[in-house]
């Protein structure tokens, strides 16, 4: 019987074992946060670019954002705010706190998001200070197993889509995961979100006949992936409808926001 | 290289397989081997983890009391794996981003523990950890047999580059989509066994039971 099993050499064991450890584990958590920081900014900056369609993977995502400027709107009264450092503001954490979100019943939650947070932060591509040329927009919305997160790209018209994009979701690889694809994502640019005031961009089952009058607020539906679209579908239309951002876009191009 | 240096290190890759033969750490051979990038970042995470972790559990073999000895082994794996994710993080964000829990994951692999046990504790440090590196390889054999043909076949690139154009891209190959959803890969290992032990005939384990004959029902019965 050797004394290394008695109970005071197990103690003395394991709380040794734990001090080293846990000085290894702080010492590489503490060293390796800055750039960890780093990282996590720049993989933001790049959903965001990717999702209005503007990633150029030649320049440096830091060079490319140099143009963009982010603000803070309020959801409520559709005007820019001062109120929240949109450097710091988790709008996926406010979106959870009932102080800082609103929740929507089931008649007016179409994206099935539970609560709208107050605030939301948006980005202006500004290629000349002062004068936006696009408005990126982040959206979400369940679709068949996930919420998908993303980013709606505007022309300065408001009206126009240049670009939209998910960057997180757990749908279907090769069905509803077709919402990455990029010949999918392409045929977005050029359509047109309002009709007389209302929403009446959407999916349509198959591929959008030329020719149609509605063709310009049709877009091409994702085959064997039904509810996925009709998830895109609701999620884009409440985020552009009039708990979404309608009455910020009505004030950007009036020049109120 | 001694002899017996070179026998712990390649054992394990064909001969006694963690995976093929141990059948142990199948979880995270599932859940990260749909594109070949991730299953190669996962293969030397988990490598590097079994080599150090049998290497610092076996340097301290003989201080270790009997009734903690899991707990200690436990806490030297779930420190090098915080560690390694922590450095993947840092240098190998998108990677890291899509490895997510399995990096975490290393810890409970079957594979690490299993070599800690029944290695590291009984053998000296150099050879613990040449073990490590050994069964690391073995995992990595399967892991990376079964990526690529997930990734090829199913989404028609390796490494991201195309390999065969898709339909959907205005090539011709229509993609399996079941090789991208995790179920495929228990196919491909069950696969890989099947090869492995057509050719290495002592691996087939001896049946645990017979199957009895079929019988007619009798009238009434």
């Amino acid at each position: 019987m050797s004394n290394k099993d008695s109970v005071s050499r197990t103690l003395l064991m394991a709380l040794a074992l734990c001090l080293v450890c846990s000085v290894i584990v702080s010492m590489a958590a503490v060293m390796l946060k800055p750039k960890q920081e780093e990282n996590k900014a720049l993989d933001k900056k790049r959903n965001i670019l990717a999702a209005a369609g503007m990633l150029d993977e030649s320049k440096s995502i830091d060079e490319q954002f140099a143009l963009i400027s982010s603000r803070v709107v309020d959801l409520r009264t559709g005007k820019f705010t001062d109120d929240v450092d949109p450097e710091k503001y988790n709008q996926k954490k406010a979106s959870k706190d009932s102080a800082q979100s609103e929740a929507l019943g089931a008649d007016r939650d179409t994206a099935k998001i539970g609560r709208r947070e107050n605030y939301a932060v948006v980005y202006l591509v500004e290629p000349v200070p002062g004068e936006f040329d696009k408005v990126i927009l982040p959206v979400r919305g369940y679709g068949l197993w996930s919420t998908l997160y993303g980013f709606v790209a505007l022309e300065s018209d408001g009206n126009t889509i240049a670009g939209l994009g998910f960057y997180e979701h757990g749908e279907t690889p090769g069905l509803g995961g077709e919402v990455d694809n990029p010949r999918w994502k392409s045929v977005w640019p050029g359509k047109q979100v309002y009709r007389n005031d209302s929403v009446e961009i959407g999916l349509i089952k198959g591929t959008v006949d030329k020719q149609s009058n509605d063709a310009p607020w049709q877009v091409d539906g994702l085959s064997g992936a039904t509810l996925t679209a009709r998830g895109v579908t609701n999620l884009v239309r409440f985020w552009l409808g009039e708990d979404g951002f309608q009455a910020f876009l009505t004030n950007l191009k009036s020049g109120e926001a | 290289m001694t002899s017996t240096t070179k026998e712990t290190l390649l054992t394990p890759i064909f001969k006694e397989n963690p995976i093929a033969l141990q059948i142990l750490g199948v979880c995270s051979a599932l859940a990260v081997t749909s594109s070949l990038q991730v299953t190669i970042v996962m293969c030397i995470a988990l490598t590097l983890v079994t080599a150090f972790s049998s290497y610092f559990i076996s340097m301290i073999r003989n201080q270790i009391p009997g009734s903690i000895r899991i707990i200690v082994q436990m806490i030297i794996i779930a420190s090098l794996v915080i560690v390694v994710d922590q450095v993947l993080k840092a240098v190998a964000y998108g990677i890291s981003k899509q490895l997510s829990v399995f990096v975490g994951l290393i810890i409970t692999n079957c594979i690490v523990m299993g070599r800690a046990e029944a290695f590291a504790m009984k053998n000296p440090p150099v050879a613990s950890f040449v073990d490590g590196i050994g069964n690391g390889l073995g995992y990595s054999v399967v892991l990376l047999s079964v990526a690529v043909v997930r990734e090829l076949f199913g989404s028609g690139k390796l490494f991201g580059f195309e390999i065969l154009p898709l339909v959907t891209e205005g090539g011709w190959y229509v993609p399996n989509g079941l090789l991208l959803l995790p179920p495929s890969a228990f196919f491909l290992i069950g696969f890989f066994i099947w090869a492995l032990r057509s050719v290495k005939k002592e691996q087939v384990e001896a049946p645990e039971f017979t199957m009895a004959k079929h019988t007619a029902i009798e009238e009434g019965a």
